[in-house]
């Protein structure tokens, strides 16, 4: 049974066309890895997936709903990492964790419960009442970790969770989610840039590159397809060797300013 | 309605505020500023003109200034959360947007109507004195409807803009002239056609005429009209703030 379900997705923003048409499927509790070099569509794909960027066209069904339509279904269905930064500076680590708590529904005896259990799991217990203003970049995306987990959604969505962390955490989080994905049969959809991560922990791959999916499987077949010995080549042969630039959004030219403005 | 939503929203917006120690230093700086400097600065020439003191007249005034600064500002600070991602975690979360958009409504309305509060036991502290005592409780009431229209303004707003550049414009050509226009500094009688005019169409023209008239028992207009506008403009900028607030997309 498919849980998510992509058929010609499309979105254009002013003049240049993010996501070009592309279709896959994500099975129930299945371990998916979304690839693809910077720029190729992946976080845009993810924002429609998640309600947060209607498409320009095409469908999409995530848990049996449409996120344009059922938007709160299927808020309710999900659960994310983000990409960039997305926790309150101005709340400490413990009222990151209660707010989201609370948003999602959690019941108080569970919530506390779990916030301690989590807190403990990414090794924040210590910090729990100081302002995540004062953390380390590795600090905070331990806690949005941690966030992440706590209310136990049916579809998790990871963009790129391991970008800055160490191969401790980073293992250490792996097998959370693998047992997460086993015990509650949790669907996991992720995107890295660490092949080796995704070709041990996922069970299917698709990669974009330029708004289209340009193959997909699993990471045999990838391998296969491209006759290579790792996921990494597969992927270099896939999607050439050029380096990719991102468009800077306005939230980093305004994280720059305020940066300056705080010195 | 969600109330834990709206409670877990609202509590963020006071502990955010009284956190930032600068921003409340900042934002009691400036009323102090305008009574101390306008206030006995302009006494004695406004005396001269026969309008009375002008301590009395303008206390209404500056606290009616403080609470749309700190009004629209708590309503613009969706931007920093756009900015700073957090809006992100906010938006995807399972419940409906219009209580998210009322929860940091209330909350916002909530400290611009302590800040109010504030300013005006400094305005008695620098000589200020209401002539009905029993009317205050009235005023407070006020103070919160004009801040909670502004917030929600502040929120339609900033529910438009994408960074930080839109946030000068809106200081320097909607709360400035709001309040500059809103008769917080001079009467309104009297004035050119066309500055009467534009106070007409200011909302905070009727928060303050209503402040006055409760605290100092001198108004321009009757104050059931004012607070008859002043609901009817809070009502529809928090709908129009929610329908934009629903809109956003990241």
């Amino acid at each position: 049974m498919n849980i998510i379900e992509v058929k010609n997705l499309t979105k254009k923003f002013d003049d240049i066309t993010a996501v070009n048409g592309i279709s896959f499927d994500v099975k129930k509790g299945e371990i998916f890895a979304f690839l693809g070099p910077n720029g190729a569509g992946k976080s845009t794909t993810i924002k429609m997936l998640i309600t947060l960027l209607d498409p320009t066209a095409g469908s999409i069904m995530v848990n049996g709903y449409n996120p344009e339509k059922d938007s709160n279904d299927v808020r309710r269905s999900i659960g994310i990492i983000f990409q960039d930064p997305s926790l309150d500076d101005e709340l400490t680590a413990w009222e990151n964790l209660e707010f989201h708590g609370v948003l999602y529904g959690v019941p108080k005896k569970i919530r506390r419960e779990r916030i301690e259990q989590l807190l403990s799991f990414v090794e924040l217990t210590d910090r729990r009442d100081d302002l995540v203003k004062e953390f380390s970049g590795g600090m905070k995306r331990r806690l949005e970790i941690a966030r992440g987990l706590l209310h136990h959604p049916k579809i998790l969505f990871l963009d790129e969770p391991t970008l800055g962390l160490d191969p401790q955490t980073r293992n250490h989080m792996w097998s959370y989610l693998q047992d997460l994905n086993s015990k509650e049969g949790t669907t996991i959809f992720f995107t890295t840039h660490y092949m080796e991560e995704a070709e041990k922990i996922a069970r299917r791959i698709a990669i974009i590159d330029h708004g289209k999916i340009i193959s997909s499987g699993s990471s045999e077949e990838l391998k296969k397809e491209t006759n290579s010995a790792s996921l990494e080549e597969a992927f270099l042969a896939l999607t050439g060797k050029t380096i990719r630039d991102e468009a800077a959004g306005p939230q980093d030219q305004m994280r720059m300013r305020r940066q300056a403005w705080r010195r | 309605m969600h109330m834990n939503t709206i409670y877990i929203l609202w509590l963020r917006q006071l502990k955010r505020y009284f956190r930032s120690r600068s921003r409340m230093i900042g934002s009691l700086g400036q009323p102090i500023l305008f009574l101390l400097a306008l206030g006995y600065g302009f006494g004695p020439v406004f005396q001269k003109a026969g309008q009375g003191n002008y301590l009395e007249f303008l206390a209404p005034g500056v606290i009616g200034m403080s609470i749309i600064f700190t009004a629209i500002f708590s309503g613009i600070e969706i931007i920093w959360d756009r900015q700073f991602g957090f809006l992100k975690e906010t938006l995807v979360a399972p419940v409906s947007r219009l209580n998210i958009m009322i929860g940091r409504t209330i909350g916002g309305a909530t400290v611009a109507t302590g800040q109010g509060v504030i300013v005006f036991f400094i305005a008695m502290i620098a000589g200020f004195r209401p002539v009905n005592y029993y009317m205050i409780p009235m005023a407070f009431l006020v103070m919160a409807l004009i801040a909670l229209l502004f917030t929600a303004l502040g929120t339609a707003i900033a529910s438009r803009l994408e960074d930080f550049q839109g946030f000068q414009l809106i200081m320097n050509f909607l709360v400035m002239p709001l309040f500059f226009l809103s008769g917080a500094l001079f009467p309104l009688t009297g004035l050119p056609k066309a500055i009467a005019i534009i106070t007409r169409i200011d909302p905070l023209t009727y928060g303050i005429d209503a402040l006055r008239g409760f605290l100092i028992s001198v108004s321009y207009y009757s104050m059931t009209f004012d607070i008859i506008i002043l609901s009817a403009l809070t009502a529809l900028f928090l709908l129009v703030g929610s329908y934009l607030f629903s809109k956003i997309q990241i």
